[in-house]
This record gives C-alpha cells, structure tokens and sequence, in this order.
C-alpha cells in the first residue's frame, strides 16, 4: 500500500539514474556533501591517528573513491556514513602497516577495536559532539609556525573542505602554487611534532589570536574582491564567516573570537549595496541603506553584544566592530554617530599602532568635531613613513583643507593625492577634487 | 547563499520523541558548523490562512484557527554555497523523518533568497 503512495514524479526519477546525471554535476553534488561532512570524518580520524595532516590525506582518499564511484552508483542514501567507513577503512589499514613494522601500538590498537565496533551510522555521527576535536584541527591548522598563508590554505581545505583547485581559484594562484603549499604545511607540522596537539588555559587565548589573524586574512581576500570577479573570490567571506560561527561556537568563552564575527558580519550586511550594477564601488556614506542585510546586522550586533559580556570590549576586533556598528545602526549617513567613532578609534589607536588607525580617527573627529581638530591630527601624519606614497593621506588632508576654506593648498593636496592614487577612478575623482579647490581658489 | 527551507507534513500529527531528538541534534550540529542561522516550528497548515489572487479577485482560504497545541512543520535558514549544499542539507534532513518516523510524508521546500538589488 506504501508504495503505491509514494509517487515520485519522472523528472525525480529521472535524476536519481546517473545516466542523466553529468558527471560535473555529479561532481558538485558530491562536494556539497562532502563539505557537511569532512570536519567530521577528519577529526575521527584524526582522533585514532593523533596526526592532523595524515588523517587529512586519508579524507582526502575517501573523497577520491566518493567522485570515481557514486557518479556510476548513485549517492547512496547515508553519503555521511559510507564516507566515514571509507575513510576509516583507510585509517585502519594504514595502523596496520604501522603495526607490523613496529608493535608498539597497543593503545591505538585499542582504540582501533572500539572505533570499529561502533560502526558509524548517520545518528552515532549526530551523537558525536565534534567540538574539542574540531577546535584541535582548526589549531593545528592555524599553528603559529605556519606563515599566515600556509595557514590560510590549510584551513580552507580542512574546515572548510575546499579544493586546491578552488582555493587556487579564489587566491587568483595556480592550482600548483597551492597545492605546494599545503604539502609544505603539512610537512612542517609533521616534522616538528605539531601535527597532534590542543593548547590549553592561557595557551589557548594566545593561539586563538593566530587563528582569528588568518580567518580575517581570508575574509578580506573575499571582501576586496570585486564583482565580475570569479564567483569563488566573494565566496572566500563566507567561508570566514562560516568559521567565525564555528569557532564562537566551539570556544564560546573567547571574546575576540565574537569580535571578529562581529566585525565580518557586519561587513558582510553592506555587500548588496557596495556596488553599483555597473560593478563600481559606491562609498559606505553614499550606499542605499535599504540594501543592507538587517539578518546579519541583528547577527553582528548580537555577537559584538556577547564579546563585551565577557569583557572584551576593548579588543582589537570588538573595537573595529563596534566602529562598524556605529554606521550599521544610522538609519542615514547624516545620522551617525562621529563622535562615538572616534572615540572607538583612539581606544583602538590605544593598543594598536597604526598610522592609518590615526588617519581613520582623523576622518571621525573632522565629522564630529570640525576640520580643524583633524588637520592637527592628520598633520602630523604627514612625516609618517608608513603612510609615504599612501594617496588617502593627502586626498583627506586636501578635503579638510577645502573645509577651513584653504583651496590653494587643497588643490595641492587632491593633486599629490592623485599623482599617488593607484586606480584610475579615484585618479580622476581626485583630479576632479583638485579642480574645484582651483575654482574656489580663484572665485574666492 | 541564504536559503529557506520550509517544512511542510502531508498529516497533521506531531513528530515523534525520536524524529524530535534527532532533529536537535542536526539542528545543533548545523548551528555549530555556521551553516543553520535560524529556525523555528510551524503549527498545522489548517490553522494559518491563504490569501490569494486569481483572475483579479482577492479570495481567502481561512483556517478554524482552533487552539492548535503541535508543531507539526518548521522552517530553517541556512547560509551555504550553493544549491548543491542546500540539496544535500535538506536530503539528510528528510531521511531524519524516514529513519525515525516510518510513514511520515510530506515536503521539504527550498529557496533561494534573492541578494542584491532587486
């Protein structure tokens, strides 16, 4: 009587066979699942082989068979499961090898025979609270001996479950220069007997800053990005984004990590409206407001919210978030709050140094206070080394001059700006700027 | 991308303990993984309403609203890369139902929401 009941349409049916099925597609179908499940798979298998990057290879081997069979099988209906036999099939053989060269594995013998007892179905794999062995993985990583693009790659593919193929292509890299890469990392981490290893208590605050470091390193990779642009490249934000909730949810004690999400979600609410449609950046005081995705703002400012309960509203990233929840919550660019902004950036300035942090709280107190408090500040900018050949020192100072009626020295000012500037639409905005300063300069 | 996915029984009639544990700790694991932003439960479709045009005239199809007491639907927002994902999430999420409720029908609806400009 069910199966009468059941009624697939023939379009369904159709679907199911893979004969109408490309392989591409049959490819992307298999990534997407292998994306929900590869934290799993690697931290189990990590867990029976203490070796992050080994436990990585053999995931990666599961994937493999997934893409050589199921575009001829079909998906079977537990995809999660029969990865996580493959891959521990994998696993065990390889103990194995390691067994008989050298019997010293009793332990992980052990550990062998209790994993294989519990054969994994879809509901032990809900079970598992993947937690502690996910914030192991995405430490190992992030490890600080990494530099921070090793780290970048390494954590695409193994929490994010990219492929050397897309991480090349979101990086705008040869597929081969990253694929170099990873392997180094994970040679160096083997080598150096990081490949297994949790930091604790204070340890563990500490190397949660060279984690945060590298998702924000691949949030701002996606946020520059411009359209047109390979679609993988705009990607590369939500997959920042997509960690900054993992790790506020495996380390929910950790204030900066809800800073930093925080600061990319609210970021990421302005996307829509950064452009206009001929793929040209519209400024965040000229941006249509409406376009602004209030769900992630509400998510942003509920993540900036939980950092200051746990008292870290003066960090780095809390901070920047908190500038940024200035503008989010201005219903129009004439209501927001400059002088809050600059406040926030000199407690910033406080504790990190930058010279254009300073230029940015410039910007703030020239709105809340008037030009001339900014000019102080931006004058003594310009001796700034690091700010040498930066063409929004003078494009700023030459808008504050133009403010305090000084157009013969803002013309000066919007010239050098442009003579710096690396794009040609600000080239021109600038060349323009200058222009009108001469013409008040004249007129005046 | 942001996808909605809606839930909707072919039978009034609550989910299972079971169907409901299991649920949970999807739901928990997908919050975990960054992937689930938001959901909730829906009451039976009986007791909403639909309000409708066709041929120009406006038409409602109301419900008893009677004091409905079982979540018998839900909906889910997920943030995920593309379709593929969502048709993946939203398979695992539907062979829950089968695993823990034998007989349960009904419809996983998924869309896209538009972003950008409209």
């Amino acid at each position: 009587m069910r199966a009468s009941r059941v009624c697939i349409g023939p379009a369904l049916r159709l679907s199911r066979r893979p004969a109408a099925m490309t392989v591409a597609r049959a490819h992307r179908a298999i990534l997407a699942i292998w994306r929900i499940e590869q934290p799993r798979l690697i931290t189990s298998l990590a867990r029976m082989l203490r070796d992050v990057p080994l436990a990585e290879d053999l995931t990666q081997e599961a994937l493999v068979t997934a893409l050589e069979r199921w575009p001829a099988t079909g998906v079977p209906e537990k995809p999660g499961a029969w990865l996580m036999a493959t891959a521990k099939r994998r696993a065990v053989d390889h103990l194995r090898r390691g067994r008989m060269l050298e019997r010293k594995h009793e332990l992980v013998a052990w550990d062998l025979e209790a994993e294989q007892q519990a054969m994994p179905d879809l509901d032990s794999a809900l079970d598992d609270d993947i937690g502690d062995e996910l914030l192991r993985l995405i430490f190992t990583a992030c490890h600080p001996r990494l530099s921070r693009e090793a780290r970048a790659a390494l954590a695409l593919r193994m929490i994010c479950g990219l492929t050397t193929e897309e991480i090349a292509r979101a990086f705008l890299l040869p597929a081969t220069a990253i694929a170099q890469r990873i392997v180094r990392a994970k040679r160096t981490l083997s080598e150096s007997g990081l490949a297994y290893e949790t930091p604790r208590g204070e340890q563990l605050s500490e190397r949660l800053s060279s984690v945060l470091e590298v998702v924000y390193l691949i949030f701002n990779e996606g946020y520059t990005a411009a359209r047109g642009d390979d679609w993988l490249r705009p990607q590369l934000c939500d997959e920042a984004l997509r960690m900054g909730r993992v790790l506020t949810a495996i380390a929910p004690h950790e204030p900066e990590a809800h800073g930093l999400l925080a600061l990319m979600e609210l970021n990421a609410s302005r996307t829509a409206a950064r452009t206009d449609t001929a793929g040209e950046p519209i400024l965040m005081l000229e941006q249509n407001r409406a376009l602004w995705d209030q769900l992630q703002i509400r998510r942003g400012m509920q993540a900036l919210g939980r950092a200051c309960e746990l008292g870290g509203a003066g960090g780095a990233y809390a901070l920047q978030a908190a500038i940024v929840a200035c503008h989010a919550q201005a219903s129009t660019a004439a209501d927001t709050d400059w002088s809050r902004i600059a406040g926030l950036y000199a407690e910033l300035a406080a504790i990190v140094h930058s010279p254009i942090i300073d230029l940015n709280r410039a910007v703030a107190v020239g709105m809340a206070e008037g030009p001339e408090a900014a000019l102080a500040i931006v004058d003594r900018l310009v001796c700034e080394p690091a700010l040498k050949g930066y063409h929004l020192l003078p494009s700023v100072r030459g808008h504050l001059l133009h403010r305090l009626g000084r157009y013969e020295e803002a013309c000066a000012a919007f010239g050098a700006a442009a003579a710096l500037a690396g794009n040609r639409r600000e080239h021109d905005l600038l060349r323009r700027r200058a222009a009108e300063a001469a013409a008040a300069a004249t007129s005046s | 991308m942001r996808f909605m996915f809606l839930v909707t029984p072919a039978h009034v009639g609550p989910p299972t303990p079971e169907l409901m544990e299991a649920m949970r700790k999807l739901a928990d694991r997908e919050i975990k993984a960054g992937r689930l932003i938001d959901t909730g439960g829906l009451m039976p479709l009986a007791t909403g309403a639909q309000v409708r045009i066709t041929d120009g005239r406006l038409s409602v199809v109301d419900g008893p609203f009677v004091e409905a007491k079982e979540v018998v639907g839900g909906y889910a927002i997920f943030e995920l890369p593309g379709k593929e994902e969502a048709l993946a999430a939203a398979k695992e999420f539907m062979q829950l139902h089968k695993d823990h409720m034998p007989g349960w029908e009904g419809v996983c609806e998924l869309r896209a929401f538009a972003s950008g400009p409209p």
